[in-house]
């Protein structure tokens, strides 16, 4: 497919590319920009600290490109709410946004309300559990906003081995990603299969997208982003930032298990809601990504799921001796 | 107390809420600095980032000498002498350790995030401490995160910078990120041996009295206990590590001791050496094993006098911020400063436990005390030390 192909060559980054902040303060005041940091969290008192020290340290002390550091807290029953505040960060409950509106709990809600508190023309959501915080986690994800103007979503993807010998490498997502999403998006949206990792909990995003998509509560709150990012405003509204590592707390099978079931969910809602059933027909190609130096090309693999029938209704089967 | 320190005092408290208020700064780089690996010979990479910190600061001269020190110079408004203020680099982990940080709301933890990091840290972070504060000294400052300090490292970064620098130098402070309350004004004489034990291939293992490599190594331990310590000149034998073996039940080949041995008294230190080499030469007779006994680190006893100036100032620095000052002599940088003659001193700056191991930890809150008193101590010798000589 032509457009995956051009689009991951311009719209594909790596962090490396943005190192001067100073030349993004430039083009944040030139283009009379405010932007916010959210971080939502529930229970994350062993990293949340680190996170706001970083952040305020390095993009609001020292360069100020951040005009707020917002943690926006689903009800915390640890220290991370006393944690973030000592800080410096401006912590919020959930609940207290908009409570005419109700309360959700999970992160879809938490990301809803801040579009509301949040003051940024640009909203950088980063999640709470990084060990190996560092600034590009959110400069990489804005950077692009600030320097293309029809880019409105800015995913993270993390593809650096600390090692590889030589050639072409794998590339690609978590298990849900590779298990869920890419089948899903490969079957039915296989433009989006250019995201090499869709359902990584970073990303910036400009206010008038935010205010004018909705938002799940839970996990399908990214699914639901890039659907329909893509379906209003396309391919080209999207751009992804290598970010390198990141070290975060892995995930058991049943907690993965809850988090496909509800992007299941978002994304047959979003099937209905497009009009997309019945099923359209359905294309024989999974799509998968492979890296070879800073390039990434999609590999195409034809897998026909031919059925055979009751062996009772063979003949053959029938007749044998 | 000296007119010139009366107004430095004063300011104490102003000083160190101005610096909470800008904790992330120190706090960010403390984190940055110690999640970036540096075993002693290796510290290629944090000097990188010192020396990006410090030409984000503006500072002069930044750059990397031949032995990987990271040095700056922030020019004083007279710049007529200058003050060095050194923090080592380097850590005793290997770059495979997991060197990752957490933050608590009252501590850091993580490998070597106390001895040194904090301490280099601080020196990144000062210049913009001292703007913070409006402190402009009129002496030029000298920052320096010094290489090759630890171990088979000898201060040799540091050794080197002094050898080799041309800029007189009025007085030292030597950075540590722990103990806050340390006040190090002497160096103590000192040697670093290694005790290797290595049973040859063609040992006897049939004959009477046979041992594995770790029963020599502990007869070794045990004669060098047996060496009579004079309790003045203070004087003592620290075993450090010890490692050899693979199992339970099968009689190790080698054995190997890491020790170090202090004394106020250079005599004292040389004739304990000589006493170390007469054991390892007689069990190596009686034994017929291979016994090495290695030195690796040298140091001369010396400093500066307990009425000096400098150790004054920062004593009367110390009580108005109600630090309790517990007086040790040095083998680290202090050393180095000292066999140059150049007034100086060894700081810390706050509470820890674990120190060198994995869990290593820090309290936040006695930094920006432990801050304070490093940049009074600077604004005093910046404006007495012309007296110190």
């Amino acid at each position: 497919m032509h457009n995956i192909e051009s689009w991951l060559e311009n719209n594909t980054f790596h962090h490396s590319q943005w190192w001067n902040i100073l030349a993004l303060i430039e083009e944040k005041k030139r283009k009379n920009l405010k932007i916010s940091l959210c971080i939502p969290t529930f229970n994350e008192e062993a990293t949340i600290g680190k996170e706001v020290i970083i952040f305020r340290s390095e993009l609001m002390e020292r360069y100020p490109l951040l005009d707020e550091i917002a943690v926006i807290d689903s009800g915390s029953t640890d220290k991370t709410c006393e944690i973030a505040r000592s800080f410096g960060a401006d912590v919020y409950f959930s609940g207290d946004i908009l409570p005419e509106e109700g309360h959700h709990k999970g992160k879809g809600e938490n990301l809803w309300k801040s579009v509301y508190q949040l003051k940024g023309d640009i909203i950088c959501y980063v999640d709470a559990d990084i060990r190996n915080i560092h600034a590009r986690f959110c400069y990489g994800l804005i950077a692009p906003l600030l320097y293309r103007d029809e880019i409105k979503y800015v995913k993270a993807f993390y593809d650096r081995p600390l090692a590889y010998s030589h050639g072409k490498r794998r590339s690609g997502g978590g298990r849900v990603t590779e298990i869920l999403i890419r089948p899903l998006f490969s079957l039915f949206f296989p433009e989006l299969t250019a995201l090499i990792q869709p359902l990584s909990g970073e990303y910036a995003v400009r206010r008038e997208v935010l205010e004018s998509i909705p938002f799940p509560t839970g996990y399908g709150v990214e699914t639901s982003h890039l659907l329909d990012v893509y379906n209003k405003w396309g391919l080209e509204a999207l751009a992804q930032t290598d970010l390198d590592q990141r070290i975060h707390r892995n995930q058991p099978n049943h907690a993965l298990g809850k988090m496909a079931f509800g992007i299941l969910q978002t994304f047959l809602n979003r099937m209905k809601a497009y009009g997309l059933t019945p099923l359209p027909e359905i294309t024989p190609f999974l799509r998968q990504f492979e890296a070879q130096e800073d390039h990434y090309h999609q590999i195409l693999h034809e897998i026909q799921e031919e059925e055979r029938p009751p062996m009772n209704e063979l003949s053959a089967y029938q007749n044998r001796a | 107390m000296t007119p010139v320190l009366t107004p430095i005092l004063e300011a104490l408290n102003d000083h160190q809420a101005a610096l909470h208020a800008i904790q992330e700064i120190l706090l960010a780089n403390t984190v940055l600095f110690s999640e970036i690996p540096a075993p002693t010979f290796r510290e290629k990479q944090r000097i990188r980032f010192l020396l990006d910190r410090f030409t984000e600061e503006g500072l002069e001269n930044v750059s990397r000498d031949e032995v990987d020190n990271g040095i700056g110079i922030l020019p004083g408004t007279e710049g007529k002498n200058n003050i060095l203020i050194v923090a080592h680099v380097d850590t005793p982990f290997d770059a495979a350790t997991d060197h990752t940080v957490s933050v608590s709301a009252e501590t850091l933890q993580g490998p070597s995030i106390g001895d040194n990091t904090l301490g280099l840290a601080a020196i990144a972070s000062l210049p913009t401490m001292l703007k913070q504060l409006d402190v402009k000294l009129k002496n030029n400052l000298i920052l320096m995160g010094s290489s090759q300090s630890l171990g088979r490292g000898d201060l040799q970064g540091l050794r080197f910078f002094l050898d080799n620098n041309t800029r007189p130098i009025q007085a030292g402070v030597c950075v540590e990120g722990v103990h806050l309350g340390r006040l190090s004004y002497s160096a103590l004489g000192m040697f670093r041996g290694n005790i290797t034990c290595e049973i040859p291939d063609d040992y006897d293992w049939t004959r009477f009295g046979a041992q594995g490599a770790i029963d020599i190594l502990a007869h070794v331990i045990s004669s060098i206990q047996q060496i009579p310590l004079p309790r003045d000149p203070r004087t003592s034998i620290l075993f450090g590590s010890i490692s050899g073996g693979t199992g339970y039940n099968a009689p190790p080949s080698t054995a190997r001791l890491c020790f170090e041995v202090r004394s106020e008294d250079a005599q004292t230190v040389n004739s304990i050496h000589q006493k170390i080499t007469d054991i390892t030469t007689r069990i190596t007779e009686e034994t017929e094993v291979n016994i090495h006994f290695d030195t690796l680190a040298q140091r001369a006893p010396g400093g500066i006098p307990y009425a000096h100036p400098l150790v004054k100032t920062t004593r009367q620095i110390m009580e108005a911020l109600e630090i309790k000052a517990r007086i040790a002599p040095s083998s680290g940088e202090l050393a180095a400063l000292i066999s140059k003659e150049i007034p100086s001193v060894t700081v810390g700056l706050t509470t820890g436990i674990h120190i060198n191991e994995h869990d290593e930890t820090i309290q936040i809150k006695p930094i920006f005390k432990g801050i304070t008193q490093l940049i009074a101590l600077l604004q005093a010798i910046d404006q007495e030390g012309g007296n110190y000589a």
